[in-house]
């Protein structure tokens, strides 16, 4: 990534105050997660208001900012580095305000599971560590991105098969507890779709790790499998 | 067999320069250039003033041979022949490969002598064979249409960008196999701009042209290749798609994102 400045100062400021709002909304999103893991850990519902208030903050933020992107292309004609800025910035925000959907239908689901009773403990655990982990890869994508900095990019993107797994054993354990015994079901299939969202939160935050490659280096790497890795 | 350029990159080269200098007096203007201009394919010169691609270009059909003081080392082979020896026919060689200015320079008659005058110099064709041949480059130029109903009036008359496509057709009425292009629609508006870059895009199907712009929009626009030119070196040349998307080279990243001081 170029980093020397523009003959064009305004121009400069255009890609500056585009970034700026990226990590602005990336910061909400983050508030958005982090609120709504809590309030699966404590019960503490009323924080799902204001989860739900901040996503439309978010959608307004993706909106303001795709259209800041069609306007420095269409006054800039953007090349090279530039270009692959506002293309990925495009693709990010896009990412971001999924992340902030998902947040939402935790906070929904975590409202579901304490109005009509309480958290189970045995599910408590294993959601909650997959969740923390999801998190954490959407921060350092949002870092990697604020430093353009491919190596902590290339982190998030393998943490996420880590996540995946996770994911993939929290349902065999629900599916078993359900066989098991069946009153439990509507909780665990709420319990499910929270999980399930962690698990797209993750892919949200390696699709942000793909696009601070692909800006910096101008390397492709979606759908590559362990090309990513290298 | 296929050449090996054409095993290496399925394409063939209608002009190969290899280790070219050139000079105005004892001033280098061109540093050991080496590059091939693919057949059938549009390259762009991009760079800042005085980085050589005018001169380059210029070299490719002997322009400086009517300066003195001009000299070109090196090789410079179009169809298989070092064009940069001492005995090449330099009025044949500008047969072969036409040139297009910055300011449409129509000559100073009609606009069916303006085509003729130079098929005249190479060929001797019947007054029937010249009105076809008139016919036939007016519309590779994409003005037959506009000007067919006055042949007889003096180029001069026409709008800036229908003279340049009148210059356009009287370097394509010989036959050429290559075209220069030097900025040819600095001195245009916009609609005569689009007209010029969509009759690039058609005259590639039967000519190889290289092109000089200033504008690097237009460079990412009409060609195939790009070649990044700086302080009278080639500093890269590669697909457009490559050179816009991902230079290699950071004075190519800093030349076409504008971050140059």
């Amino acid at each position: 990534m170029n980093e020397s400045a523009h003959v064009s100062t305004v121009f400069d400021e255009d890609l500056g105050g585009l970034r700026t709002q990226v990590l602005q909304m990336g910061g909400l999103v983050e508030s958005q997660v982090s609120d709504a893991i809590e309030a699966y850990n404590s019960g503490e519902i009323a924080s799902v208001k204001s989860i739900v208030e901040t996503d439309r903050k978010v959608n307004e933020l993706e909106k303001s900012i795709d259209d800041d992107c069609a306007h420095v292309i269409a006054r800039r004609q953007p090349t090279a580095s530039d270009l692959r800025l506002i293309m990925g910035i495009s693709k990010i925000v896009t990412d971001l305000e999924r992340a902030g959907d998902e947040a939402k239908k935790i906070a929904k689901g975590v409202r579901r599971i304490y109005e009509s009773g309480h958290m189970p403990s045995q599910y408590g655990v294993g959601v909650r560590h997959v969740a923390e982990a999801a998190l954490s890869m959407l921060r350092e994508a949002l870092d990697a991105f604020a430093r353009l900095d491919t190596d902590a990019a290339q982190v998030v993107i393998r943490a996420d098969t880590e996540v995946d797994t996770e994911f993939k054993s929290i349902m065999r354990q629900l599916i078993t507890h359900m066989m098991e015994d069946p009153r439990t079901i509507t909780t665990a299939i709420d319990i499910i779709w929270i999980a399930r969202a962690v698990e797209r939160i993750g892919d949200h935050a390696k699709n942000i790790g793909e696009q601070v490659i692909f800006i910096a280096e101008g390397r492709d790497v979606r759908h590559t499998g362990k090309e990513a890795q290298k | 067999m296929m050449p090996v350029e054409q095993s290496i990159h399925g394409l063939t080269p209608a002009i190969s320069i290899k280790n070219l200098n050139f000079f105005y007096g004892n001033n280098i203007a061109l540093k050991n250039i080496n590059l091939e201009i693919y057949k059938g394919k549009v390259t762009a010169f991009i760079g800042p003033s005085g980085c050589g691609k005018s001169t380059l270009l210029r070299t490719i059909n002997r322009m400086y041979d009517l300066y003195p003081g001009q000299r070109a080392e090196g090789e410079l082979n179009v169809g298989g022949a070092n064009i940069l020896d001492k005995g090449v026919d330099t009025i044949a060689l500008r047969a072969q490969v036409g040139m297009v200015f910055q300011k449409p320079t129509p000559f100073p008659m009609s606009i069916y002598d303006n085509i003729a005058f130079g098929v005249k110099m190479h060929e001797k064709l019947t007054r029937n064979q010249m009105d076809d041949r008139v016919e036939w480059a007016l519309s590779k130029a994409a003005l037959w249409e506009e000007v067919k109903d006055k042949l007889k009036q003096p180029g001069t008359g026409l709008s800036g960008g229908q003279q340049q496509r009148l210059c356009i057709a009287r370097g394509v009425a010989v036959k050429p196999q290559v075209l220069l292009l030097d900025e040819p629609t600095s001195a245009l508006d916009p609609i005569s701009t689009m007209r010029i870059e969509e009759l690039i895009h058609e005259l590639k199907r039967e000519f190889t042209i290289a092109i000089v712009t200033h504008n690097m929009q237009q460079a990412a626009r009409v060609s195939d290749y790009t070649a990044y030119m700086y302080l009278g070196e080639l500093v890269e040349f590669g697909k457009t798609d490559d050179v816009f998307i991902k230079p290699q080279d950071k004075r190519t990243e800093d030349y076409i994102t504008g971050r140059m001081g």
